[in-house]
């Protein structure tokens, strides 16, 4: 061996050493990597493989049904057949979706939507394809699912309103959670939750979503459960009893048609709404399906403005419904005695102003009662000239007008009853007097919500008992039999209006409907016992001009629909011994007795004989709508 | 009378040579693989199917694979060494035409009846060049950066090619490896240092060359909690599932990170992760403690052997094995970025199971004719 050969493995030797040295060097910084995450930090690791490894779900309550004062379903939960692709159990998602397709039908935005979602989430969750599907439907899609890799089928609740628009605007509707009704609670964060957006939905929305189970389940990394550790049933939402009554409503829906109209029918003495109807309706499933946003906007633009609840959320010039608190008002004050009588020439001048009665003619000699029934224009202009705004205002709180009702639904409007302070609050400016003759007929500043007219009326009716109205009964049970206490045996406090008072406003009432002259004698009901006393009113939309005055060319037909009066009639029944109260508002309807009043009378007529405060119980069957079920 | 003894071990019969094998080695590699079944046991719930069953019978394949190499004298490795270099470059030229895609990189090319992955061939291959252009050279030549270019270019070609793969891995334990040969040879060590600051110059071009999915990995690595549902998840739950296991572990099949699939890979890439968790600190030990047994019988079988050829050839094959171990083990426990090299005889995969059992099988054929001497021009032109 060379001496060269020798340096050349004398130095691998050294070399050989110096690697051996680097090595131990290396295993001694994996040793001590081991010891640093499995001794030093081991306890946190540990603490995050059990988060890894148990994973807590909620369990969605079903909600809380919607019933009427009978136990009718007005809202409840069906299922909702559902089809979900998981990405990564799929090969080709487009194919996939096109075999899908020859089934069920998918559109292209769906498509899109299924593509973004896919991209958004980790690939072994599943994402939403189509949902609502019918039976058919869904077996269809179970049948293929050899073929259909990645799809999963799924059962969920969906909530659902059987009679479809019938009481859209009093129970409401539900929709997704948007990113302000997010609280915390980790309930609303479930896929396919939904909260109360209108109506009782909303208003009693807590009580309805009740409280989530909850299950500790051991996953594995895929989110796939391998068992349940633990589980705690949730607590299913509580069912809310309306003061509807279904039958009554559907009469009342009907009756109205496809006006834009009001109707509120409520029990006089206990405030319980029977029937709120607003027309047009919607059909609330379309909400919690997921609205498409040419089906808003046509929803949105329509005249008729069908989402608005009109019986709480439109307010109107009472018109001469108005009348009766103008004429109670006068009494209280001392202007209106029995021997009061004013002369209606067919206008009143006041100032540089001429104030117009209805009847071109005039009405001649007038007292209280005659005025009310044949609605006398000048005879309240001259009852308002000289009690003053102010007396007027007194009378209109005492009714339940100018400030919301307190009703248990959303979005319930004040109306307003101009004042003195009113005005000075409002606009800044000076009370003028003859304004005041404007308010003294309900036109004018003034104006309410057809709920705020039939809590009026109910008030007269009760004897002068400040009844509130409500759509859900309080203790949360269905009628089981006539609660017919009296609204002071109720406790409700007096409104403090005298007995005289109240008893002329009554007569003048009854004289509406059952006077020689009375502006709504063409209907009133002829079953003996159940006879109504009303009062009609026509709400001007836009002033009549002098020159349609004077040419009195001024007929509804040849004006636009927009430009139409407002129809109004508020009434009761029985006139002896009265428990119900109506009234009815059809927007640019025309003429009160005309148009107002017969829906007002038949209501009515269909309420007496439904009998719903009497009632004991229930014994009536409401058929569903057509499609509805 | 030593002359004698050495002289009997040159040319040994077939039978003295199965007897010359190093039985110790063997018993080593056979804990090793053992533990390895044992982890792929447990990583399929308790099963010896699919992998564990197989990865025993993979394993008596390489000892046969090995004994045979062991068989095979030493100079005709020595004369086998470029062709079978130039035979892996050949199939790594081969792979972008004729390779197959897997796992999103093209690095096989499909025979028929069998795959084979080139750049596994070239670990062997280049270790063998490189020992014998080393045993051919005198210190003063080595110690010439002339005569450096020849055997850098042998890492750098086929580095670069499986670099366009893309396999980041491999290209940086065929980087690494060559590197340990160097230093073995006895290049002068500030020529190391300069090769590093090289390195260190050369790593913003590389990143400019380097595939999204690649750089991702590194970023991940720097920051793995940055995105811990994304690329940072394999490093998260690798290190939960180590620090869960604490000094003692779960207990065999007791763990719940791999067995709930939190674990990634686990019969591959991540099975040490799996064998830590379940057997703790002290398991993890055990296992490395074994592994250096092994690297130790390699320096002592480098060290006695006669030949120049033999001696870089069994620490270059002792030095690839500790990349491997090394570089899976840094990864799984989060301190160099997820590359994606196995663990030898523990990880899942039958390719990296023959190439290590290969170079076992040089390892002993090094120690069965370690009394074999080869002159330094024994190999001819470049030697």
């Amino acid at each position: 061996m060379d001496r060269r050969e020798d340096d050349r493995q004398r130095l691998l030797n050294r070399r050989t050493m110096l690697l051996g040295g680097l090595q131990a060097g290396a295993f001694g910084l994996l040793a001590g990597r081991m010891y640093w995450l499995q001794v030093v930090q081991s306890e946190q690791y540990a603490t995050l493989a059990e988060d890894n490894r148990i994973n807590l779900r909620l369990l969605s309550p079903p909600r809380g049904r919607v019933l009427d004062r009978f136990g009718v379903e007005l809202a409840g939960n069906r299922q909702n057949y559902r089809v979900l692709v998981v990405p990564e159990q799929t090969r080709n998602l487009g194919a996939t979706l096109d075999r899908l397709a020859q089934i069920i039908a998918i559109d292209d935005g769906t498509r899109a939507r299924i593509r973004r979602d896919v991209e958004r989430q980790r690939r072994f969750l599943p994402v939403l394809v189509a949902e609502n599907l019918t039976w058919d439907e869904f077996a269809a899609v179970n049948l293929q699912s050899p073929d259909l890799p990645g799809i999963q089928l799924d059962v969920g609740e969906i909530r659902d309103y059987p009679f479809g628009d019938m009481f859209a605007h009093v129970v409401g509707y539900v929709g997704a959670v948007s990113e302000k009704d997010l609280t915390g609670d980790p309930m609303l964060a479930l896929p396919g939750f939904r909260v109360g957006r209108n109506g009782v939905e909303r208003i009693h929305d807590l009580a309805l979503r009740g409280k989530a189970g909850s299950s500790q389940v051991e996953i594995n990394a895929f989110g796939r459960i391998v068992r349940e550790l633990n589980r705690k049933e949730g607590q299913p939402g509580a069912d809310v009893v309306l003061t509807i009554d279904a039958a009554l409503q559907k009469y009342a829906t009907e009756r109205v048609g496809t006006e834009s109209a009001s109707v509120v029918v409520m029990d006089v003495h206990s405030g319980d709404v029977l029937s709120l109807v607003s027309g047009p309706g919607f059909d609330p499933n379309v909400f919690n399906v997921g609205i498409t946003p040419s089906h808003w906007r046509r929803l949105n633009n329509d005249k008729h403005k069908p989402l608005i609840n009109k019986p709480v959320s439109g307010t109107y010039p009472p018109g001469s419904t108005f009348k009766m608190i103008v004429a109670m008002a006068g009494i209280e004050a001392g202007v209106v005695t029995p021997d009061f009588h004013v002369y209606c020439p067919g206008h009143m001048q006041f100032g540089n102003n001429t104030f117009h009665c209805w009847k071109k003619g005039g009405h001649g000699g007038m007292n209280c009662l005659s005025a009310l029934e044949q609605s006398c224009d000048v005879f309240f202009y001259e009852v308002s000239r000289r009690i003053g705004i102010d007396r007027i205002a007194d009378m209109s709180h005492r009714f339940g007008l100018g400030k919301p009702t307190g009703i248990d639904l959303p979005n319930e409007k004040a109306g307003i009853v101009p004042s003195r302070a009113w005005k000075k609050a409002a606009r800044g400016e000076p009370w003028y007097d003859g304004e005041t003759l404007s308010v003294g007929i309900g036109q004018g500043y003034v104006n309410a919500t057809p709920l705020q007219l039939a809590v009026m009326t109910a008030r007269m009716a009760n004897g002068g008992y400040a009844v509130v109205p409500r759509v859900v009964r309080p203790n949360g049970e269905t009628d089981s039999g006539g609660d017919l206490r009296t609204a002071a045996q109720r406790g409700f406090a007096s409104i403090g209006v005298s007995a005289k008072a109240l008893a002329q406003a009554v007569e003048g009432m009854r004289l509406v409907t059952s006077g020689g002259r009375g502006t709504a004698r063409a209907v009133q009901i002829k079953e003996p016992g159940w006879q109504i006393a009303g009062k009609t009113g026509t709400s001007q939309v836009r002033r009549i001009t002098k020159q349609e005055r004077l040419t009195g060319l001024r007929k509804e037909e040849d004006i636009p629909w927009e430009h139409r009066d407002h129809a109004l009639f508020v009434c009761f029944a029985p006139v002896e011994k009265p428990r119900y109260a109506c009234c009815v508002v059809v927007e640019h309807g025309g003429g009160g007795s005309k148009v107002a009043a017969p829906i007002a009378s038949d209501v009515l007529r269909e309420c007496q004989r439904l009998d719903p405060a009497g009632r004991p119980g229930r014994d009536q069957v409401v058929d569903r709508r057509p499609g509805g079920a | 009378m030593l002359r004698v003894a050495l002289g009997s071990r040159v040319d040994l019969s077939f039978i003295r040579k199965l007897g010359e094998m190093n039985f110790g080695l063997l018993l080593l590699l056979c804990m090793i693989a053992g533990i390895g079944c044992a982890v792929l046991y447990s990583a399929a719930g308790g099963s010896f199917d699919p992998w564990a069953d197989r990865h025993a019978l993979r394993f008596l394949v390489g000892l046969g694979l090995a004994t045979a190499v062991a068989m095979i004298d030493l100079r005709t490795w020595l004369r086998w060494a470029y062709p079978i270099y130039a035979l892996g470059f050949a199939l790594l030229v081969l792979v972008p035409i004729l390779g197959v895609v897997g796992m999103g990189a093209r690095r096989w090319i499909d025979l028929g009846p069998i795959t084979i992955q080139p750049s596994e061939i070239m670990k062997i291959g280049l270790i063998l060049a490189l020992a014998r252009f080393f045993h051919g050279r005198a210190l003063d030549e080595i110690w010439k950066i002339r005569w450096l270019m020849i055997p850098i270019a042998m890492i750098v070609l086929p580095v670069g090619l499986v670099m366009k793969q893309p396999d980041l891995g491999t290209a940086m334990l065929l980087m690494a490896g060559g590197g340990i040969v160097f230093l073995l040879s006895g290049v002068k060590l500030w020529k190391f240092a300069v090769a590093i600051v090289g390195a260190a110059a050369v790593v913003p071009v590389a990143w400019g060359l380097m595939h999204d999915y690649q750089r991702q990995r590194v970023l991940t690595f720097l920051d793995p909690d940055a995105d811990p549902l994304g690329a940072g998840y394999h490093i998260l739950q690798s290190k939960i599932a180590l620090g869960s296991g604490g000094i003692l572990g779960k207990g065999f099949l007791q763990g719940t990170q791999s067995h709930l699939n939190f674990l990634p890979e686990k019969q591959t890439d991540f099975a040490f992760t799996s064998w830590a968790e379940e057997t703790g600190l002290l398991g993890a030990l055990v296992l490395l403690g074994l592994f250096l047994l092994l690297f130790a019988y390699g320096h002592a079988i480098s060290l006695r052997s006669r030949s120049q050829f033999g001696r870089i050839l069994a620490g270059g094959i002792n030095g690839l094995i500790f990349l491997y171990v090394f570089i899976n083990t840094a990864m799984v426990t989060g301190l160099v970025p997820v590359v994606g090299v196995p663990m030898p005889l523990i990880s899942y995969g039958g390719t990296a199971m023959l190439t290590l059992m290969f170079g076992i099988g040089l390892m002993m054929s090094v120690w069965i004719h370690r009394d074999v001497t080869i002159p330094r021009h024994a190999g001819g032109l470049g030697g």
